[in-house]
C-alpha cells in the first residue's frame, strides 16, 4: 500500500522531551539489556513522579474514606477527591463538576450508559447507530442492548484510508436514530473523526450522542461542550494516571433523570426498609467506596497534562508520525492500515509485515527492547474489516522519541531478517 | 541462533507438513486463538484404532503452525489411545524452544485442536459459543 505523507503543516516537535523522559521512572529501565522503547501507549500509558507522588501521598499522610468521616483526614482525602473532580471538569470544559461521575474506566463509564439509560430509552425496533471503529466496549454493550430489548444496530463503514464513510453514516441518521455511539479516535487506527459535525447532524436526527474519548483525551483537547455530545468517557489509564480512575461525563439533564446503575453505600440520601432515595449528581452513580486514591491520581495526571499542554502533545506525536511513515514505506512487505497522512489522526500507527504474524513480530520486537501491541486491539469488527486477523501497532506519547522510531524501524529489520523475508 | 525462532521452527511455519485437506477424514475438529485470529483444523482418517493420515489446515503464528505441523508428524501410526495420552507438556518439549507465558496458548492451540478431532468432540468443554 502507497504511503504518501503531507508535511507542510508539520512543524518540530514542541516538547522538551528530554525534560518530560526525566519525570517517568520506569522509561530509565532497560529490557534484555537494551533501553525501554515504550510504544503501547494505547493500551496504558507510563505515569510520572507527579503521578505516583500523588498516590503516595494520600496513603502516606491523609488517607481515609471518603464523604464518611467527620474527622480531619477524612475531609482531606475527600476534599483532595472532590478536587481531583474539579480538575477534570475543567480539563474537558464540562459545565459542572455535577456532570463528572468517577468510574474505573471507559468500559464502565459506557456499560453504566447502557444500563442506566439505555435500559429506559433505547426500546424495541429503535435504532443505534454505531462505527466498525469501535473498540469493543463502545460496541458490545450496544449489541447486547439491542438484543435484549430488540432494537436494531447499524455499523458504519470506513474507507480504505480507514476515514469514517460520511454519506453511509448520514444515511443511516436519516433512516432514524435513537443513539449514536461513536468513538472520537480510533485505538486501532489513529484517525480522529470529524464528532462535532457529526454530533450536529445526529443531534438533528433525534439521537443522544455517546462519544468514547478515551483515545482522544489523552492526546487531542477535547472540549465536551463544543463536541456537542450528550456522553463522554475516558480512562485515566490511558492519560498518565493509574488504571481504577476514569470518567463519565454526562448532560445534567439526563443524568437527572437515569436511575442508579449500582446500588449501594455514598450513592443514596435516605433509606429505609421501604424505599431508598438517592443521592444527588454525581454520587447517585458512585456506589460504594471509590478508587479515591486513583481518581485523586487522575487530578495529578490531568494538571500534568495541563502544564505541558495536550495541543503540543498532539503536534509531537503527529512529529513522530511524520518520522515514522516514510520510513516504513521503505521497508519491503509492511503494509501500513488507516490514514496515510497526518491530517485528523493521532499517533497510533498499525502494520503488518508480509509473512510474520503480529505476534511474532511483537516477540521479535520484546527482544529489541521494543513494546508493541499485537492482536486484534479490543477492534475485532474492525480487524475483519481490514482482511486481517490482527496487526502490530505502535502507539506514541509524549514521551517518545525519534531515536525510538529507528528503533521501531530497526526491530522490523531484525523480525524480517530472523523470517527471511 | 535465535533461541525461539530456531530454523526448524521457521522451516515446519514456512513449509508446514500434512497441510491441508485431507481425504476421507474421519474425525474432524475446528478451533481458534482469539486473542491471536489464529485458526486451525485438524483432521484425522482413523481405520482400526489407528491413525491412517493426519492432516491440518489453518493461518497464525510460526509457533502454533510449527506446533501443529510437529504433532501430526508424530501422530501418524498413533492408535487413537495414544493420541487421547497425548499432554502439554510432551509437547512443549517436542517444541524444543522457550515459550513465554503469553504464548503458551499459540503453542497448544494444535494440540488442542488434535484432541478435539480425537475426542469428536464437536466444541470443547466448557467453550460451548455462548453468543445470543
Amino acid at each position: 500500500m502507497a504511503v504518501t505523507v503531507k508535511t507542510p503543516t508539520v512543524k518540530a516537535s514542541p516538547l522538551d522531551v528530554g525534560r518530560i523522559r526525566k519525570d517517568f521512572p520506569i522509561l530509565a529501565q532497560t529490557v534484555r539489556g537494551k533501553p525501554l522503547v515504550y510504544l503501547d501507549n494505547a493500551a496504558t500509558s507510563q505515569k510520572p513522579r507527579q503521578v505516583i507522588d500523588a498516590m503516595t501521598r494520600v496513603f502516606e499522610e491523609h488517607n481515609a474514606n471518603i464523604h464518611r468521616g467527620v474527622y480531619e483526614f477524612s475531609e482531606r482525602t475527600t476534599a483532595a477527591f472532590e478536587e481531583a473532580r474539579a480538575k477534570v471538569a475543567r480539563f474537558i470544559n464540562a459545565p459542572s463538576e455535577r456532570e463528572v461521575i468517577f468510574v474505573r474506566n471507559a468500559t464502565e463509564g459506557l456499560n453504566l450508559v447502557a444500563y442506566a439509560w439505555g435500559r429506559d430509552n433505547i426500546k424495541r425496533g429503535d435504532r443505534i447507530v454505531t462505527t466498525v471503529l469501535e473498540h469493543h466496549s463502545d460496541f458490545v454493550p450496544w449489541q447486547q442492548l439491542a438484543a435484549e430489548v430488540g432494537a436494531e444496530v447499524a455499523v458504519v463503514d470506513i474507507d480504505d484510508d480507514g476515514r469514517l464513510r460520511r454519506d453511509q453514516l448520514s444515511a443511516e441518521l436519516r433512516k432514524g436514530v435513537k443513539l449514536l455511539a461513536i468513538t472520537h479516535t480510533s485505538n486501532g487506527l489513529g484517525t480522529v473523526n470529524p464528532v462535532k459535525q457529526i454530533a450536529t447532524e445526529a443531534r438533528a436526527a433525534g439521537a443522544t450522542v455517546l462519544v468514547d474519548v478515551a483515545q482522544a483525551v489523552p492526546h487531542t483537547p477535547v472540549d465536551v461542550q463544543d463536541l456537542g455530545a450528550d456522553f463522554v468517557a475516558f480512562s485515566g489509564h490511558k492519560m498518565l494516571a493509574p488504571p481504577g480512575s476514569g470518567g463519565l461525563w454526562g448532560r445534567a439533564d439526563i443524568l437527572e433523570k437515569m436511575r442508579p446503575f449500582l446500588y449501594g453505600g455514598d450513592m443514596i440520601s435516605r433509606v429505609t426498609v421501604k424505599l431508598t432515595e438517592w443521592n444527588e449528581l454525581p454520587w447517585k452513580f458512585e456506589a460504594g467506596t471509590s478508587s479515591y486514591v486513583d481518581a485523586i491520581a487522575l487530578g495529578a495526571a490531568v494538571d500534568y497534562l495541563t502544564d505541558v499542554g495536550v495541543a503540543k502533545i498532539h503536534a509531537h506525536e503527529l512529529s513522530l508520525v511524520a518520522y515514522l511513515l516514510p520510513r516504513l514505506q521503505e521497508i519491503g512487505g509492511v503494509t501500513v492500515y488507516g490514514p496515510k497522512d497526518l491530517e485528523s489522526r493521532v499517533g497510533v500507527v498499525s502494520f503488518n509485515i508480509e509473512g510474520i504474524h503480529p505476534h511474532d513480530v511483537a516477540t521479535i520486537f520484546d527482544r529489541e527492547g521494543v513494546c508493541v501491541r499485537a492482536g486484534h486491539h479490543c477492534n475485532q469488527p474492525l480487524m475483519t474489516r481490514l482482511g486481517v486477523p490482527a496487526t502490530t501497532r505502535a502507539s506514541m506519547y509524549l514521551y517518545n522519541t525519534t531515536d525510538e522510531m529507528d528503533a521501531l524501524v530497526n526491530a522490523i529489520h531484525a523480525a524480517k531478517k530472523v523470517f527471511g523475508v | 541462533m535465535d533461541d525461539m525462532y530456531r530454523d526448524y521452527i521457521l522451516d515446519h511455519y514456512k513449509n508446514p507438513r500434512n497441510f491441508g485437506e485431507l481425504e476421507g477424514a474421519t474425525h474432524t475438529y475446528h478451533d481458534s486463538n482469539p486473542l491471536c485470529g489464529d485458526e486451525m483444523t485438524m483432521q484425522l482418517r482413523i481405520g482400526d484404532g489407528s491413525v491412517e493420515d493426519v492432516h491440518f489446515t489453518g493461518k497464525g503464528c510460526a509457533i502454533s503452525q510449527a506446533s501443529a505441523s510437529i504433532l501430526t508428524e508424530e501422530v501418524k501410526g498413533k492408535t487413537l489411545d495414544e493420541v487421547k495420552a497425548i499432554d502439554r507438556d510432551h509437547v512443549l518439549a517436542n517444541l524444543g524452544i522457550p515459550i513465554s507465558p503469553a504464548r503458551i496458548k499459540c503453542a497448544l492451540l494444535g494440540l488442542k485442536t488434535l484432541k478435539g478431532a480425537a475426542w469428536g468432540l464437536t466444541a470443547w468443554p466448557g467453550e460451548e459459543v455462548k453468543t445470543r
